[in-house]
Parts: C-alpha cells; sequence; structure tokens
C-alpha cells in the first residue's frame, strides 16, 4: 500500500508540473481529443501532451512496456485515472485503436500481431476504423456478406461497410469478411486487418439529421489483404468479433460520462427558467434534472462497482451490456432535456436568432438518437441480458435467427 | 472504499443467509404479519447474542463499530424474506440518535441495552399535517419548571406498538427538538395504527406528558440537524432492506417466466416479456450501487454527502422496487393478485418502504436542495 501512495504522490506531481494548462479543461466533444493517425494535424500543446505521455507509456497506461505502454498494474492504473480526473486533465490519447483493436490484440492477436500494430497505436500514429456493419447486416450481424476469396497469400475483398465510424480519417480498419458461404452464417466469418491506403477501397461520408458526417460507407473492390492479417483464424472471426464487442460497450458507456454537463443543465435552467431563492424556478424541469443525475451517479457507480470488482478478481459478467445500454440513453435523456430547457430557442438550424450554444445542444439531441442503434441496439443489449444473464429460454420458433444477432457493432 | 463486499462481510452474508432461512423464512414472516405481533423478542435477543445488533454501536457501548456497510449486508439479506424485527427503529433510528445526541448518562443506560437485544426504541417524528416533511412539527413542548410539558400527535409510527421507548420530536422553545422518553408512561397514548404492509405502526398520542430536561437528545436549537442525520440512518438501512426486497421479488418472477408454461412454451421465451425482464434486472444492479455507496457515505463525517447519497439512493429505491412489484404482479398474471401468493406480500411492503421517510419525488427534491438546485 505504501507502494501505491508513493506513485500516487509521484504521478500527481508529475501531472501537474508536465501538463499544458490548456489541457486542463473538460472537452466539450469528441472532435476535441485527440485521436491520433496520418491523416490529422493537432495544436502544439495536445502534440507536446501527447508526446510526453508517449514517452512514460501513459497514453496505454496498463499495456505491457514491450509495445510501448506504460506496464501498470491495475491499481496503479486507477491511481492515474483518478489523479487525471482530479486535475480535469484530458487523456493525451483517444480512439478505436487504443479501446478496441488494442485490448483485442493483447487477448487474442499472434505475437508478430501485435509487435506490427501495437506500437503504432500506443504513438498516436495510426487511427483505425471498425468495418462491420453492412447495408443488409445490422442488428442481425452474421448475416454479413463482404466476400473475401483467397489467392496467393492475399485475400480479394469485395463488397461494401456502412456505419463506419470516421472512415474517412482512418488508416487501418479492422474488418469482418465472409471466407465460407457454406453452413452456419456464424461459422464463415474471418477477422481481417485492413490499411485504407490499399488500391481498391474507398469512403463515403453519410449526412445525418444533425448535419454531422461521423459515419462513412466504405467500398471494396478488388482490395487485396495479405493472409497474415487474419486475426485468429480463418472461419473463426464471429469469436474475436463478439469479444471486440465487449471492449466496444465499454467504451460506449464510458464515452457518455461528461462531468461538466450537471453543471451546465443547471446553469441553463436558471438562465432560461429563473431562480426562484435558489432553486430552478420550473418545478417539472427542476424535477427532471434531479430525476437525470440521480440515474447518471447510480450508472457512474455501478461502473465504478465493476472496475473494483475486476480489480478484487471477480470473473466478468455482462456488464458491458448494462453501460451500453443506460449510459445511452441517459445521453438522450440528458440532450432532450436540455431542449426542453430552452424551449423555442432548441429549434435553431443556422444563422441570426439563436446562441452557438443552442444551435450546438439541438444539434446533440439530433445526434444522440443514434446512441442507442450503434454499437448494437438498445433491443440487441436487452437480449442479451435476457439470455446470457437471465438465462431465459429461447422461443422455438425465433431460436435460429437470435443466435445470428450481432450484439453490436 | 472499494464497491465490493470484503471476505468478513461475505461471511456475514452466508451467516445471514442460512438464519434466514432456518429461523426466519419467509413464511414466519408471513404469520407475524398476519397475526400483527410486530416481531418475537425471542427472535431478537438471538439476533443480538450474534452481536448483530452492534454492528454500528461503538465498541465502548458494547458494539462492534464495524460499521454500516455490515449492516446492509445483513439488512439486505433480511429484506429478501421481509423479516420484520425492528432494526430499522432501534438500531438504525434509536441508537443513532442516542450515539449522535445522547448525554453520556443517555448513552451508558440506551446502548448497551439496544445492543444486548434488552430494549426496542421507536422515532416519532411524523405528523398528520406534515407528509414527508421532517420540520413540519406541530406537537409542542411548553417550558415547566425544570422540564418540559409535551402536547400533539405522531403518525406512522415505525415499530411503535412494540418500542420500550420514544424518540419524540417537539417544537420546545428554542426550536425543533427531540425527547427520549418511556413509552410507557402516563401521558402517551399508543394505537395500532393497521398499514397494508401489516408490520408494526403507531399513532401515538401525547397528552401532558411531563419529561425532565435531561431527557433532551442533541444540543438547544440543533434538534433539526440532528433528525435529519438520524433519518439519513434509518433511510439508508432501508434502502438495504428495499434492495433485498426487490432482489427477492424478481427472482421469484424469473423463476415463474421459466417455468409457467403458455402456447405450449416457457412464458419466458416471449420477448416481450424478457426485454421487461432485462430491464429490471438493470434497475436491481443500478439500486445496488447506490445502496452500498450511501452505507460507505453514512461512515464518513461529511453530513452533506452523506445525505445525498441517501437521497440518491431511496429516490432509486423507491421506484425501482415499486417498479419490480408490479411488474412482478403482472407477469404472474391471475395468480400474482390472490393472497395466498407471495407476491402481494412483497408488493405491498415496497409501497409502504417507497413512502417511509419520504417518497422519491421527496428524495429528488432534496437531492436538488443539497446540490444547490
Amino acid at each position: 500500500m505504501a507502494d501505491l501512495e508513493t506513485f500516487r504522490e509521484e504521478t500527481r506531481a508529475w501531472l501537474v508540473a508536465n501538463a499544458p494548462p490548456s489541457m486542463r479543461t473538460p472537452v466539450k466533444t469528441s472532435d476535441e481529443l485527440c485521436w491520433g493517425g496520418k491523416k490529422s494535424t493537432y495544436p502544439a500543446d495536445v502534440k507536446r501532451w501527447l508526446d510526453l505521455n508517449i514517452e512514460r507509456g501513459w497514453t496505454a497506461p496498463s499495456w505491457p512496456r514491450a509495445y510501448g505502454g506504460g506496464g501498470l498494474s491495475k491499481a496503479e492504473a486507477k491511481i492515474l485515472a483518478e489523479e487525471m480526473s482530479a486535475l480535469s486533465l484530458r487523456p493525451p490519447l483517444f480512439g478505436f485503436g487504443l479501446t478496441m483493436i488494442g485490448p483485442l490484440l493483447l487477448q487474442e492477436g499472434s505475437d508478430a500481431l501485435k509487435a506490427e500494430h501495437l506500437p503504432p497505436i500506443v504513438k498516436g500514429e495510426v487511427r483505425w476504423c471498425q468495418g462491420y456493419s453492412e447495408p443488409g447486416a445490422g442488428s442481425d450481424l452474421a448475416s454479413l456478406q463482404t466476400k473475401a476469396i483467397r489467392d496467393g497469400d492475399d485475400y480479394v475483398l469485395d463488397g461494401s461497410k456502412i456505419w463506419t465510424s470516421y472512415a474517412e480519417k482512418a488508416d487501418w480498419m479492422f474488418i469482418l469478411v465472409r471466407t465460407d458461404l457454406h453452413g452456419r452464417k456464424q461459422d464463415g466469418i474471418t477477422f481481417l486487418l485492413m490499411d485504407m491506403a490499399t488500391p481498391g477501397v474507398s469512403v463515403r461520408p453519410i449526412r445525418l439529421i444533425s448535419g454531422a458526417s461521423p459515419f462513412c460507407e466504405t467500398f471494396l473492390e478488388a482490395a487485396r489483404v495479405p493472409v497474415k492479417n487474419v486475426v485468429g483464424q480463418e472461419n473463426h472471426g464471429w469469436a474475436i468479433a463478439r469479444a471486440l464487442l465487449a471492449h466496444e460497450r465499454t467504451m460506449i458507456g464510458d464515452l457518455f460520462k461528461e462531468r461538466d454537463d450537471a453543471s451546465r443543465l443547471v446553469a441553463t435552467a436558471r438562465e432560461h427558467l429563473g431562480d426562484d431563492g435558489g432553486k430552478v424556478a420550473d418545478p417539472v424541469l427542476r424535477d427532471r434534472i434531479a430525476a437525470l443525475e440521480i440515474d447518471q451517479i447510480c450508472l457512474d457507480l455501478t461502473m465504478q462497482r465493476a472496475k473494483d470488482g475486476a480489480k478484487a478478481g471477480h470473473k466478468p459478467g455482462h456488464e458491458s451490456s448494462i453501460f451500453k445500454l443506460v449510459g445511452t440513453e441517459l445521453n438522450q435523456r440528458r440532450r432532450d432535456l436540455m431542449c426542453a430547457i430552452l424551449g423555442p430557442q432548441a429549434l435553431g438550424w443556422e444563422g441570426e436568432g439563436f446562441e452557438p450554444e443552442e444551435l450546438k445542444a439541438t444539434r446533440d439531441w439530433l445526434r444522440s438518437r443514434a446512441n442507442t442503434i450503434e454499437g448494437g441496439t438498445s433491443e440487441i443489449q436487452l437480449n442479451i441480458i435476457a439470455k446470457r444473464v437471465l438465462a431465459l429460454p429461447d422461443g422455438a420458433s425465433a431460436a435460429e435467427p437470435r443466435r445470428g444477432q450481432r450484439e453490436g457493432g | 472504499m472499494d464497491l465490493v463486499l470484503t471476505e468478513e462481510q461475505s461471511m456475514l452474508q452466508k451467516a445471514a443467509r442460512d438464519f434466514v432461512a432456518s429461523r426466519t423464512p419467509l413464511a414466519r414472516n408471513r404469520k407475524i404479519i398476519e397475526n400483527g405481533d410486530g416481531f418475537s423478542r425471542e427472535t431478537w435477543q438471538e439476533m443480538a447474542k450474534l452481536g448483530w445488533l452492534g454492528l454500528t454501536v461503538k465498541e465502548e457501548h458494547g458494539g462492534s463499530g464495524l460499521g454500516h456497510r455490515f449492516l446492509m449486508v445483513l439488512l439486505e439479506e433480511l429484506g429478501r424474506a421481509l423479516v420484520p424485527e425492528p432494526f430499522l427503529s432501534t438500531v438504525l433510528l434509536g441508537a443513532t440518535a442516542i450515539e449522535l445526541g445522547g448525554s453520556k448518562a443517555q448513552r451508558a443506560l440506551h446502548l448497551p441495552a439496544i445492543v444486548a437485544g434488552e430494549r426496542i426504541v421507536a422515532l416519532a417524528y411524523q405528523e398528520r399535517s406534515g407528509r414527508h416533511e421532517r420540520g413540519a412539527v406541530d406537537t409542542l413542548a411548553f417550558a415547566a419548571g425544570a422540564g418540559y410539558v409535551l402536547r400533539g400527535e405522531k403518525v406512522h409510527v415505525t415499530d411503535g406498538t412494540i418500542a420500550d421507548w420514544l424518540i419524540v420530536s417537539a417544537r420546545a422553545p428554542d426550536g425543533v427538538a427531540l425527547f427520549l422518553v418511556p413509552a410507557k408512561t402516563k401521558g402517551v397514548h399508543v394505537v395500532r395504527q393497521d398499514r397494508i404492509d401489516g408490520r408494526s405502526s403507531a399513532i401515538v398520542q401525547l397528552d401532558g406528558l411531563a419529561v425532565d430536561a435531561s431527557a433532551r437528545l442533541g444540543a438547544p436549537g440543533r434538534g433539526l440537524p440532528l433528525l435529519e442525520r438520524v433519518l439519513d440512518a434509518g433511510t439508508v438501512g432501508l434502502t438495504a432492506e428495499m434492495l433485498g426486497g426487490m432482489l427477492a421479488t424478481f427472482a421469484m418472477t424469473l423463476d415463474y417466466l421459466k417455468t409457467r408454461v403458455q402456447f405450449g412454451v416457457p412464458i419466458g421465451s416471449f420477448q416481450a416479456l424478457q426485454h421487461r425482464a432485462a430491464r429490471l434486472y438493470v434497475e436491481t444492479e443500478l439500486a445496488r450501487s447506490a445502496v452500498m455507496h450511501a452505507h460507505d457515505a453514512l461512515d464518513e463525517v461529511d453530513a452533506s454527502a452523506a445525505a445525498r447519497a441517501a437521497s440518491v439512493a431511496k429516490a432509486k429505491c423507491s421506484d425501482a422496487f415499486l417498479l419490480v412489484a408490479h411488474e412482478a404482479v403482472q407477469m404472474h398474471g391471475g395468480i400474482g393478485m390472490t393472497e395466498e401468493h407471495d407476491v402481494g406480500v412483497y408488493l405491498k411492503r415496497a409501497r409502504v418502504a417507497e413512502m417511509t421517510f419520504g417518497d422519491a419525488a421527496y428524495h429528488r427534491d432534496r437531492f436538488a436542495r443539497v446540490g444547490g438546485f
């Protein structure tokens, strides 16, 4: 314990001495985070904060030192996170490399794949995207049709992926492809790593109701991917895909913990609804704010409980489905409540008559409607809880399609 | 503190589970509820011998001082079987009020007796006009000689019919004050208040009760903050009991979904019911986290953090227990509406527990007040 206290003190001292002041302000959107990769540039402070952390391995604090990680124990990593949060520090690096494909490769990857791909993730050199959904394969992910036909040392890929987050900014994609057309649909799927610069790969952004384009369509026309880029074995990609989704759900749950929002809702409510002796003047909206914050605290504590349980050696269950389900619904409630507080000022699209934060609140609300669809719909999370946790029986007629459910992606 | 049980806490959990199965199973508790007995003094003394009544009482007064997390583990197990023994009134409200507000003499007189299972204490703070408000006190304490004379009426006094001593709130010349008085004395009339859950509850009439100044708990003018602190302890303990209650109700329902066959299949294979069951499970998990945190906060110094955590837990558990119980009746169908089936007993307890120490709306308002909005 004494060692951990020393670690905490040294960590705090280093953070205070080295973090640029501009990195001690909370980010307003995930776009302000440093996602790394070859296609983005960042302000000087962001770059400096990234480099300092790379040097210590603290972009991936708990990954092994051999791959450039920090080699911290779970208890040390928790202390680092606590100290960063106490100083309102931004993470030096963020993205699907650190949160999804990296942890998966550590679990399932060969030594060669780990050595090739983990260090560039840690250093923020390569940004990853996820090639799961297809136009005909949404919640029923296992019915995916993108073909990969073996030709010498390569697979030749033909097909298309949809809802690929930030594909236009990514350098590499982890992608599910069909390598066997016979048998059960789950059995012919392979998990591949693909360079986005491969000839035959093209990307088109999709414009959403919020006006933003965080998602893309990715087209594959005779794109050649080396066989050595298979994670696991050919035709055994479904289990790998599912293992990764657990990482994704936890990340999504975490993503919506926007700490500054509690005070922002209250401040906006005071401004628009007035103050009545210290209370937000509208009792109905005040009650909705309190109900939302109470539920948020309950979720935060539940995530904390899962982390503490893992530290104490408890086997993880399917908590990530709870985090995904509740975290996304809370975010939607928060955005919806903000519109209710703003009243008619929540109706602006652009231009005169609306403040920038009002316009942003409206777009945030529209964007938030995707939260319960992307990364495995809420209904899929409920299925997982019903089957895996509660062990409720399969319906006779519904048994087959249910086993093919994507559980995310 | 980490939000996991320690080895000692897990051992207590197992001991409590075994005790409930052999000594206080649901069938036994239903009988006590139906007869209106309140509790069994013999069982209470058995619990005392196990050290359960002193978990949160300091060692100098005969307790073990292990802390509220231990009490949570115990109350959750008792809550699963609706054990009616008076933990909330005596161990949480009574002992906390005496420990925090009692004089040296009061602490020495009452705390060891409480820990030994020899004394039941109830808190009479609620009045007809006040709904959930703690400060709405019309009962008066007139100064008379070296003491006071109390007049007024208290309602919904949990365990009031079985209490040996009462803690009464009244408006004294210096503000709201708490008085610790014997229950069976001239000027105190206790009338059973028959409520849906069948547990002990009373109307307490104070008709010129004369008390000495030494019967007061807490410093002059500080009665209300003391009452709030005491009610936080009671509220948090109640949420542990509610957690146990909702878990038992949910387990019963889940079992029914897996065994009840209609249209040739278990009804739990229908997605319409699966998703609702999954939602209930999620609510119980969220409630558990809030309950655990609230118990830890009680052992910290910061009273406003403890108040906030208590209100979070009570708001959550009030809604969650009722939701689970309502859904349990619906999923059981007709059988869930019968008196014979256990699910209705939990539903009634859920409603009483919701209203005890303030309902969900009350605690959302309190959460907002503590949070400054």
